[in-house]
């Protein structure tokens, strides 16, 4: 059991997991204070032994089913007596019988009846019976090539496609609401929920059938290797999909409030505020009652001012759609963010961001109304500088902090560098966010070197975890 | 090495299994899931705090008064907020009770007390002090006025010097700041508070210590990795029927279902706010009074700000609830 735990353990540190020497001790520990016939229970135990945060927590299921897979294999050989029979008694259905020796032997009407089953399967609700329909269907339709080098993405793609898995969802809803008799919009509503929900653990459990297949072919550790994704704060923001940016979303909103505190919190360490009283009196009484060490209460933090200019150019459009989130995160936690975004114009977006509650409207305004394209929509920082300058420099102010997200590609046009040189000597401070990787900054169109010299701080800011160390950064 | 102090303190064990964890949860009304009965079992056998996470309303304070109500223990709770400090969260002198006592001692060996005003009740209460103390020299004073007597409890220590069994729930522990966690260290590691003046106060027993967090911030690695990590989301379906069925009196299996099938619903939709437990409970109540058996869409919508409190989500839930009753198709808009 050891041996497998650290195995385990040194599985989540590839991964990017972080878990301390004390923790697998604890696991380790924990796992011998319970018993281990129920798999279940050893996920739970390993789950708060060693994973402490809920962002790790779908990584660690992944690597947790591929690891402990074996034992999924006994549950499942067990079920599969028992479920053989139950879709037989259910449905009459006598195709189904030796669910072991099915495969490419069995008939025409063997093929055509499997998503009869799965259908009889997900109306009733019949969970066993599904999961050993979900054991055929991969058997026959995933096409498993063994020793390929897979994750097995595309074995679940092609047995869904072949189960006609849409369809199929489709079906089970018409049926739902034929059988709950569903009057209006409303009872329809909820069974289409009700519906989507029966197909995506129809979908967990093919998913957990091939990967149980590939851990049976390939071992452990090979299957282990294919299967790692990036956590949720090493998605590069720049190549992030639609459900990584969902993802990163639920995780940046911690983050934003750290960088609140972040920014109020400098403030709470500057002058001193009136005499605390009570604490003085409390620390006299080690000098006998006599006050040597006066103390102060801290002044109540003035609140922070925040310029938030982001670029939306297309050569930063999924770094954009990112930084438009953290905008508007930024902006629905402070009440004093003002939002800019600029490609050759700049406009303010303050009162689009503010006036609603729905991160995607809000976006959608921000894309339609604001005025950002002054000749020809291709990134000109200069122009957009210089006319930040011009209509908002005033309002730039000791208490200002000001941040700016692009990736300083100009095409070649003159860099306004002189506009950030002014703002740095009127406002508190002033950070740059890149997304691209340092190596690249200079090269090309890139003038963001001009631009350094007059920041506070230049960050390279290509995922969450990144931000976060711009965060950091900003405690010292 | 927090392990051989557990065994050291040698408590008696709580629960004999996992299974018997939930089942006693549920006699009192707390319908644990099999994540949370096991991690209860484990805080309880390895001695280790258990940090709840999870959106607010779930049940992490809640489990917390549960187990304390099942283990028959007192609890204790230390309500964490911005600015939380020492003298709130461990131990305080009792600075105008020592003030006395030097008065006390002053009056009889030197004259400190008249470089102090002080009232006639002072004086009284002084005179008292003074009289059991007598003439002793300042070496007597200094140590007398760092003694028991003064010493105010706060929740940990209290939790600490307990005799009789303790659950210490530290609610919302992602309110303090970075600096103020570091008080809790010592606490949830060794079970142990040092006071600089007195010395290290000891555990007699472990007590059951629960830390809940609602994510606003990420806690510091020292602190996490003393914990067992419990993530609490909202229940699923089934479960959650179950919860209205212990939590609300006279409803019907068929209304519960219903309810914790529309709140499932209600929690996909894109929300500011989504609705808690709390609120199902309270949503599943009010349909109880109101006298409504089946949930249609009418009902639904006269009763949803119950379910949401933001005016925006009230209105994006119903909008995305009712909307093909509510307004004209895309049709009917396209002919206009």
């Amino acid at each position: 059991m050891l041996d497998v735990i650290s195995g385990f353990v040194a599985e989540l540190r590839e991964v990017g997991i972080p878990v301390s020497v004390v923790e697998s001790l604890d696991a380790a520990e924990a796992v011998m204070e319970v018993s281990l016939d129920d798999r279940k229970v050893l996920k739970h135990v390993l789950g708060a032994t060693l994973v402490k945060s809920s962002a790790h927590r779908k990584a660690f299921e992944t690597a947790f089913d591929i690891y402990f897979s074996q034992r999924g294999e006994l549950a499942a050989g067990e079920s599969d007596v028992d479920s053989g029979t139950s879709p037989d008694e259910d449905s009459g259905e006598t195709a189904l019988e030796p669910p072991d020796s099915s495969g490419a032997l069995a008939g025409q009407d063997y093929v055509t009846s499997l998503p009869d089953a799965l259908l009889s399967a997900l109306v009733d609700w019949d969970y066993a019976a599904l999961a050993a329909l979900a054991r055929q269907a991969v058997k026959r339709y995933a096409g498993i090539v063994s020793g390929r080098p897979v994750a097995g993405s595309h074995y679940l793609f092609r047995t869904l496609r072949h189960v006609d898995f849409d369809g199929l969802g489709q079906r089970l809803e018409q049926e739902l609401i034929q059988r709950g008799e569903a009057h209006d919009s409303f009872a329809e509503r909820l069974v289409v929920d009700e519906a989507a929900q029966r197909m995506e653990a129809f979908r967990k459990q093919v998913e957990a059938e091939i990967r149980r297949l590939l851990v049976a072919d390939r071992g452990v550790r090979a299957v282990a290797k294919t299967a790692r994704r990036p956590l949720p704060e090493d998605i590069d923001f720049m190549h992030a999909t639609r459900e990584e940016l969902v993802a990163m979303r639920v995780a940046l909103k911690p983050l934003t409030h750290k960088l609140a505190a972040r920014i109020s919190w400098k403030r709470r360490h500057g002058p001193r505020g009136p005499l605390d009283f009570r604490d003085t009196i409390r620390h006299s009484l080690s000098t006998g009652g006599v006050p040597v060490d006066p103390v102060f209460r801290y002044p109540r933090p003035a609140k922070p001012e925040i310029f938030m200019l982001a670029d939306v150019s297309g050569s930063v459009a999924s770094f954009s759609r990112f930084t438009l989130q953290l905008v508007y995160a930024m902006s629905s936690q402070f009440s004093r963010v003002r939002s800019f975004v600029f490609i050759d114009g700049i406009d303010e977006v303050t009162h689009l961001l503010a006036g609603t509650d729905d991160i995607a409207s809000a976006l959608a305004r921000v894309n339609a109304e604001a005025d950002v394209i002054w000749l020809d929509g291709h990134s000109d920082y200069g122009h957009a500088f210089e006319s930040f300058w011009e209509r908002f420099g005033r309002q730039v102010s000791q208490r200002t902090s000001m941040i700016i997200l692009g990736d300083a590609r100009n095409n070649y046009h003159a860099s306004g560098s002189w506009v950030l040189e002014e703002a740095h000597r009127h406002a508190k401070r002033l950070y740059w966010l890149n997304p691209e990787p340092r190596a690249y900054w200079g090269s090309g169109d890139s003038i963001i070197e001009e631009y350094v010299p007059h920041c506070d701080g230049a960050f390279e800011c290509r995922n969450l975890r990144h931000l976060e160390r711009f965060v950091k950064a900003l405690e010292r | 090495m927090n392990h051989g102090l557990g065994v050291e303190l040698s408590s008696p064990e709580r629960f004999d299994s996992v299974s018997s964890v939930a089942s006693r949860l549920e006699e009192v009304a707390y319908l644990s899931d099999e994540a949370i009965s096991t991690v209860v079992f484990l805080a309880d056998r390895l001695g280790k705090p258990v940090l709840v996470e999870g959106p607010a309303g779930t049940g992490k304070t809640e489990l917390a008064k549960s187990v304390a109500e099942i283990t028959s223990s007192r609890l204790i709770r230390l309500q964490c907020y911005e600015g939380l400090d020492e003298s709130k969260a461990l131990y305080e002198w009792n600075y105008r009770k020592q003030l006395l006592r030097i008065q006390a001692g002053g009056t009889a060996s030197r004259d400190l007390s008249h470089n102090m005003g002080s009232s006639d009740d002072e004086r009284g209460a002084a005179k008292q002090v003074s009289s059991s103390a007598g003439n002793d020299g300042w070496q007597q004073v200094s140590e007398d006025i760092f003694s028991e007597e003064f010493l105010l409890e706060r929740p940990l220590l209290a939790a600490i010097r307990s005799r009789e069994p303790v659950v210490l729930l530290i609610d919302e522990v992602d309110r303090v700041e970075m600096e103020a966690e570091a008080l809790l260290l010592e606490v949830l590691s060794d079970y142990q508070v040092s006071i600089p003046e007195m010395g290290t106060v000891s555990a007699s027993q472990v007590p059951l210590v629960f830390l809940t967090s609602n994510n606003t911030r990420e806690l510091s690695e020292a602190l996490v990795r003393r914990c067992l990590y419990l993530h609490m989301d909202y229940p699923d379906v089934e479960r959650e029927r179950r919860i209205i069925r212990a939590r609300v009196p006279g409803i019907s299996e068929r209304l519960a279902d219903q309810v914790a099938r529309i709140v499932r619903l209600v929690r996909t939709i894109d929300l500011k706010k989504q609705p808690s437990v709390a609120e199902t409970l309270d949503w599943a109540r009010t349909l109880v009074l109101l006298g409504i058996e089946t949930v249609g869409p009418d009902e639904a919508r006269s009763t949803l700000q119950v379910l949401c409190k933001h005016a925006s989500d009230i209105e994006r839930a119903s909008k995305d609830l009712f909307s093909s009753d509510l307004m004209p198709g895309p049709e009917e808009l396209g002919s206009r």
